[in-house]
């Protein structure tokens, strides 16, 4: 599966993959809380979450390049609401706490969505008691997921084989399609599960 | 428009995060009453379906692109109850693998997009495609929804980070909303041409969302409409007293006209409420708003027609069950 380079180093051994579940997930949902409840203005405290994480993320053994990229990736998510906290008075200050936080934030759940699999996320999801119908489709969605990632992947990749122009009227029509047919491939896709799920003896 | 951590105050989150657990809550309720086992794992793929076609990026105006939410879409072809479930499983797998949208505004993400956007787009799609029968309605309704819920839940996404102190309404509303009435005009384009290449080529898919959706049963949906109800009553209408400045009203009134029909669905609540948007120095902007909601109408109406064939624009009379 090609897609599934997007959650490549969960499954590497290192100390902090080693840590249950139970414990990273309270663990990060504890330090974004705190994180949260720091009263604005108090920006030197952000340095104790910030060696936290640069300590867990050498202790992790995953390239920090790789932790850097995807940070980099999702930073313009919080610099894009920090950057309308400007326009009010004491902006500039609130913007520049409202980014190290948010900055902070994202590297905690970086650094716990690549030491930890899903599969144990569910796991401790299915001893806090969440619904099992819950935790059925998070688990069929995890699964599948990456599979429809590249079959939508392999449509893009057949149609740029098939077509020569780059027209923007039909692109909207192409998007469509393409997500229609992901659709109708999704849903036989399920009927195909069901009876593998029914011969397995579900329910 | 996933919030990130850090940006949703403590106070908010927690409210958000009962309003949107209730919502999972009654959804998880009513499937595991009336979905079939049949279509459970439909739920996971259709999940997985929604993930893959959120990656799918769309051009907006000015070099920038915005990317499909799917709330009506996931609506329209599943149902509300089943929607929400499917929308919050994107959320929540978002959260934990890609860290895309916070874990603290998780609460808040599944209000907007999965309680707010599909279950107040289904209330809008559903109102609609009532009044105007067969395949072109059912499109007419879903674009003009797709789009109404992708500027309603931006609204509410405004709402919460002002509530929380970190961004001013004055500049997080005409921001938020601004924007997203741009995005919202492609979520509707894409909606409908994945609605009607889908309902053309499977027929029975159509079916089969018309006996999910809960016609019989008013409960869940009055649940829905409660819990809508007192997220925008929290987080939106303490913004929409004090009016921010005359640019924004346009908008603003664009807005309520969404909400009217939230309302729709829950009779009981609307005594209570006026709308702040009548007023006599508000009455230009209104109708600026008014003609705004028309505008998109009629660009949903042109749409259908394109992707409807004439044929199947007047339904055969098993059609209409």
């Amino acid at each position: 599966m090609h897609s599934q380079h997007l959650d490549r180093y969960s499954g590497i051994k290192s100390p902090i993959h080693g840590l249950s579940a139970a414990v990273k997930l309270t663990a990060a949902i504890a330090m974004i809380l705190a994180m949260v409840a720091l009263p604005i203005g108090q920006a030197p405290y952000l340095a104790v979450p910030a060696l936290i994480l640069v300590a867990a993320g050498l202790l992790s053994r995953i390239p920090p390049r790789y932790l850097l990229r995807r940070l980099l990736l999702l930073e313009p998510l919080a610099v894009g609401i920090a950057v309308m906290a400007v326009f009010q008075p004491g902006g500039v200050r609130l913007m520049v706490f409202l980014v190290a936080r948010g900055t902070l934030c994202l590297a905690t759940m970086i650094l716990l969505s690549s030491t930890t699999s899903f599969s144990e996320i569910l796991r401790v999801f299915k001893t806090l008691r969440v619904p099992a119908l819950l935790v059925t489709t998070l688990a069929l969605m995890y699964r599948y997921m990456f599979v429809l990632a590249d079959e939508s992947h392999r449509m893009r990749r057949a149609r740029m084989a098939r077509t020569f122009t780059r027209d923007r009227r039909r692109q909207w029509r192409i998007l469509g399609t393409v997500a229609s047919q992901l659709f109708i491939r999704a849903s036989e896709r399920a009927e195909r599960v069901y009876a593998a799920m029914c011969a397995r003896g579900w329910q | 428009m996933h919030i990130p951590d850090g940006f949703v105050d403590a106070r908010t989150a927690i409210a958000t995060g009962i309003l949107s657990a209730a919502g999972l809550g009654v959804a998880l309720a009513h499937a595991r009453k009336h979905l079939p086992p049949r279509r459970v794992p439909l739920l996971g793929l259709a999940a997985a379906f929604v993930f893959a076609a959120q990656m799918l990026n769309f051009p907006v105006a000015g070099g920038t692109s915005g990317h499909l939410i799917g709330a009506v879409l996931a609506a329209a072809l599943l149902g509300p109850s089943a929607a929400v479930i499917v929308l919050s499983a994107v959320l929540i797998v978002q959260c934990f693998v890609f860290a895309d949208g916070g874990i603290t505004a998780l609460g808040a993400n599944i209000l907007n997009m999965g309680l707010i956007g599909g279950v107040g787009g289904w209330a809008v799609y559903a109102a609609i495609s009532r009044v105007i029968k067969g395949l072109f309605g059912r499109i007419v309704a879903a674009t003009f929804a797709a789009w109404c819920s992708t500027v309603l839940a931006s609204i509410a996404c405004a709402g919460e980070l002002a509530t929380s102190h970190t961004v001013p309404w004055s500049t997080a509303f005409p921001a938020m909303a601004g924007v997203h009435m741009l995005i919202g005009i492609g979520e509707g384009v894409i909606t409908a041409i994945v609605l009607s290449a889908v309902w053309q080529a499977r027929p029975e898919l159509s079916n089969e969302a018309a006996m999910s959706a809960p016609s019989g049963t008013y409960k869940p949906l009055l649940a829905y409409g409660t819990l809508i109800a007192l997220g925008l009553a929290l987080f939106v209408s303490p913004f929409a007293c004090p009016w921010p400045d005359g640019l924004d009203k346009a908008a603003e009134t664009l807005g309520f006209k969404d909400k009217e029909s939230e309302q729709r669905a829950i009779p009981a609540l609307v005594p209570e409420y006026k709308m702040p948007g009548i007023s006599s120095e508000g009455l230009a902007t209104s109708i600026a708003g008014v003609t705004g909601t028309l505008v998109v109408f009629g660009l949903a109406w042109g749409l259908a027609r394109v992707l409807v064939p004439r044929k199947s624009q007047t339904p055969p009379p098993s059609d209409l069950a």
